[in-house]
């Protein structure tokens, strides 16, 4: 029992060391002490849970199912337009569900239109049954690749605009299949940036129909009405062409800038929009163009010249930060589905440190209740567990800043409550010590007993407890996490500490002192 | 100093012989969480029902009616309002809007635009959709069962079979009275109960394995011992030890029930009544389940105990 191979004192002392190394940035953090500290000192702290330092948590789903309907209503004109240029009668096209359905007229066209549809040179699956009804469709593993890459897209052109944005650190990324998780550090007040990342922004660039119409009756054929501002601020009804002459996909830069002293958004095409561009407004000089902005008009300004260099201004009746956003969002690109808010997380920054206030403060005063107690419970060797406790903590902080995981406001519950468990190991061995003591044997086989005996007990309690911790990280989210999270690294260090750091201190003593009684 | 002995050593207590006192008290607790949980539910939070939570703290004191009249006014439907933790803090509740995820958005700005200058600070803002709570309950309750499964398998492996059924009966008697004790309360049930529950059944499985440690030890050391004598052995010899942790473990969650704030207290409540239940079930649910489940035979017809028997005995 006395021996204690060097290697393994080396061992437990480098860990509590390391441990003491690696939490010490976070008692620096709040002072400027730590400014001075040489490069080779670990800086790494806990990373707080958006619940400490404040900010906001939104979960945002992409409205995937749009983007198919979108492509099966394009399969669905592309159907009509070849079996009206192949004089096939027909009934009943449409969108049903996730396909394009219609009926021959005539059974005898099965044959001509089986033909017609396999000519499509597409992903869609085509099936004709003798009596003539058609059923078009995406596989299923296509409509998962279409969708999927409708999130990557939409996770990309997010991360731009957030990163436009000029935020502290903002995090996002992807939840299972169609969810984004958005964190945003030190936002108290998220919506106008929530306005910002659900905005489609989708620009295209028409001429106005000129032609005189009844904003209350139906537009005429080819035109279609859109609601938009005039420049005198006044919400108006446009008539516009249906036809995209110049659409947002062409923009290769977007930038806010001033003309006559009023915020405009400068834009500029690649090739080809250049080309239609030229060739718009070289066509058509006099009319007015309109620029929709997710089928809004926010300016129709009149052609004046050919605009051949590809590029432009928009000038809206915009503020400062409209026209910035505009510029910002047309640099993003648009987004291909649409997105919808499905959980929001908002915390101040004064309940956040609130919550640290009253996190620190039962920490330590729960500490200080568990140490005094132990002390006056077990004597000396209430003392050593306390010491094995001290170093649980810095090797709880210590693996928090390693493993840079975040720290929430159950995660502190988890390390408080791993205090009042964590002696656990000691009282059960310290207890077993008595009993050995008790029926007689010596100081050292009392010890060694005890530490033996209690080692199974201690592990099977353990163990139990891990598993528990495990399932809530596995099936919580978020704060929750963080608690599982640190009761899982409390349990495991505490095992350690409270089994090993304890018995070196405990042969230590007993080697300097040979004590005849044990004082517990 | 002379170390504390709170448990005298040759502390004896009957346990066993009060288990049926014990049955019937643990059956009334079963039965009244049953019979709350039939009759109110569970006060279930916006994490599982979806809906809106808003925590604001008011310019000086808050008037809480003239603030329930301003949010009726926007007819959200039932609108709860609560102090929290101080007169200037106030925690609005809005139930699940019809009209989809969108809808819950709109309702946070109709709630900031109708308290205006009144709120010096929102403190927190949730907002929980429908289709994120349905998830959130499926999640809880699967990890509830798969915990007890899991532990179950544990125990199982560790231990003779009847000891996997006392240490689960135990687990499920501390699960189902402490959801029982927040229905009969009606106090939020939210992730973070979800959380307090599953490390109750952990720590309550902490409890009930250390027990049966010393019951399979003494199985093997007093083989003419009656059971009942064996077991009360048991749980008398491991009292100090429960004690001890029960206690620690204490003074740890009531100073985060007392210090740590409004958002953790309800956290904190069940993890205490978790402690208290956990270390009662051991004893009397799940060791007295071992009395009647009959572990004696298997556990006690391998040699190699023997052997352990007689290194003992020579040690002494």
């Amino acid at each position: 029992m006395l021996y204690f191979a060097r290697w393994k004192i080396v061992v437990i002392l480098a860990i509590c060391v390391l441990g003491l190394v690696y939490a010490s940035p976070n008692f620096w953090r709040s002072d400027n002490l730590g400014t001075n500290l040489p490069s080779w000192i670990p800086h790494k702290t806990v990373n707080l849970g958006l619940d400490l330092q404040g900010g906001a948590h939104l979960l945002i789903e992409v409205q995937t199912s749009a983007v198919l309907k979108e492509r099966l209503e394009a399969v669905e004109d592309n159907v009509r337009r070849s079996l009206r240029d192949a004089r096939i009668g027909y009934r009943g096209l449409g969108v049903r569900g996730n396909a394009v359905v219609f009926t021959l007229r005539d059974a005898g066209d099965v044959g001509r239109a089986r033909q017609l549809m396999a000519e499509r040179d597409n992903l869609v699956t085509v099936e004709i049954d003798d009596a003539g009804a058609a059923r078009l469709e995406y596989p299923s593993e296509v409509v998962v690749d279409v969708e999927s890459a409708a999130v990557e897209q939409t996770l990309e052109i997010l991360r731009i605009r957030l990163n436009e944005l000029g935020l502290r650190e903002p995090t996002i990324q992807r939840h299972g299949l169609d969810r984004i998780i958005v964190q945003l550090p030190g936002v108290d007040d998220p919506d106008a940036i929530k306005d910002l990342l659900t905005q489609t922004a989708k620009l295209t660039f028409h001429l106005l129909d000129q032609r005189n119409a009844d904003p209350a009756a139906a537009a005429p054929p080819g035109a279609r009405w859109h609601k938009g501002t005039d420049p005198v601020g006044q919400v108006i009804d446009y008539l516009v062409e249906k036809r995209v002459r110049v659409s947002g996909e062409r923009l290769v830069d977007a930038q806010q800038t001033f003309q006559d002293g009023q915020p405009v958004v400068s834009f500029r095409f690649d090739s080809v929009g250049a080309r239609q561009f030229g060739r718009t407004t070289g066509e058509h000089v006099g009319r007015p163009l309109a620029i929709l902005l997710d089928n809004e008009v926010i300016s129709a300004p009149r052609i004046n010249e050919p605009i051949l260099g590809g590029s432009g201004i928009i000038s809206g009746s915009f503020s400062l930060t409209e026209a910035q956003n505009l510029a910002l969002l047309l640099r993003a690109g648009a987004l291909p589905a649409p997105l919808v808010y499905l959980e929001e997380r908002t915390v101040g920054p004064g309940l956040g440190q609130d919550s640290i206030d009253a996190g620190k403060a039962a920490s330590i005063i729960g500490m200080v209740a568990v140490l005094v107690f132990m002390v006056v419970v077990y004597g000396l060797f209430g003392l050593m567990a306390n010491v094995a406790l001290v170093f649980n903590m810095a090797l709880i902080f210590g693996a928090l800043s390693l493993l840079q995981a975040t720290l929430t406001l159950p995660g502190i519950a988890g390390i408080v409550l791993t205090i009042g468990m964590a002696v656990d190991a000691n009282v059960l061995i310290f207890e077993r010590i008595r009993e050995e003591a008790r029926v007689g044997r010596g100081v050292i086989g009392a010890i060694d007993a005890g530490y033996d005996r209690a080692l199974k007990t201690i592990i099977d309690a353990n163990l139990t407890t891990l598993i528990a911790a495990a399932l809530l990280f596995w099936f919580g989210s978020g704060p929750v996490k963080g608690f599982a999270v640190t009761l899982a690294i409390g349990i495991m260090t505490s095992m350690f500490t409270a089994i090993w750091v304890t018995r070196l201190m405990v042969v230590l003593w007993v080697r300097r002192r040979r004590p005849q009684m044990l004082p517990i | 100093m002379r170390p504390l002995r709170l448990i005298p050593p040759d502390t004896n207590f009957q346990f066993i012989a009060l288990r049926k006192r014990a049955y019937v008290v643990s059956i009334l607790l079963i039965l009244a969480a049953v019979a709350s949980l039939a009759v109110q539910s569970l006060n279930f939070g916006i994490d599982f029902v979806g809906g809106t939570l808003i925590e604001v703290r008011t310019k000086g004191p808050a008037d809480i009616s003239a603030m329930r009249q301003t949010l009726s006014a926007l007819d959200r439907g039932e609108v709860g309002l609560q102090e929290f933790g101080q007169p200037t803090d106030v925690l609005i509740r809005i139930q699940q809007q019809p009209g989809g995820d969108a809808a819950q958005q709109a309702t946070v700005a109709a709630v900031k635009e109708a308290l205006g200058d009144s709120v010096e600070e929102y403190r927190r803002v949730e907002v929980v959709g429908p289709k994120v709570g349905g998830e959130l309950i499926e999640a809880g309750a699967i990890s509830v069962a798969l915990a007890l499964l899991a532990i179950m398998a544990y125990i199982w492996f560790r231990f003779e079979w009847q000891f996997g059924v006392g240490a689960v009966l135990a687990l499920a008697h501390d699960v189902i009275t402490t959801v029982g004790v927040f229905s009969i309360l009606q106090l939020e049930f939210n992730l973070s109960t979800v959380a307090a529950v599953l490390t109750i059944a952990g720590y309550s499985i902490n409890d009930t394995v250390v027990v049966f440690d010393r019951v399979r030890e003494n199985l093997r050391r007093y083989k003419t011992l009656p059971m009942t004598d064996l077991l009360n052995r048991s749980v008398n010899e491991t009292l100090s030890r429960t004690v001890m942790t029960s206690v620690t473990t204490l003074l740890a969650l009531l100073s985060l029930f007392f210090l740590g704030g409004e958002v953790i207290r309800d956290f904190a409540f069940a993890m205490i009544w978790g402690v208290i239940i956990g270390t009662y079930s051991s004893v009397w649910i799940a060791s007295a389940t071992l009395l009647w489940m009959g572990v004696r035979p298997s556990a006690t017809d391998d040699l190699p105990d023997d052997a352990e028997v007689a290194r003992t005995l020579g040690d002494r």
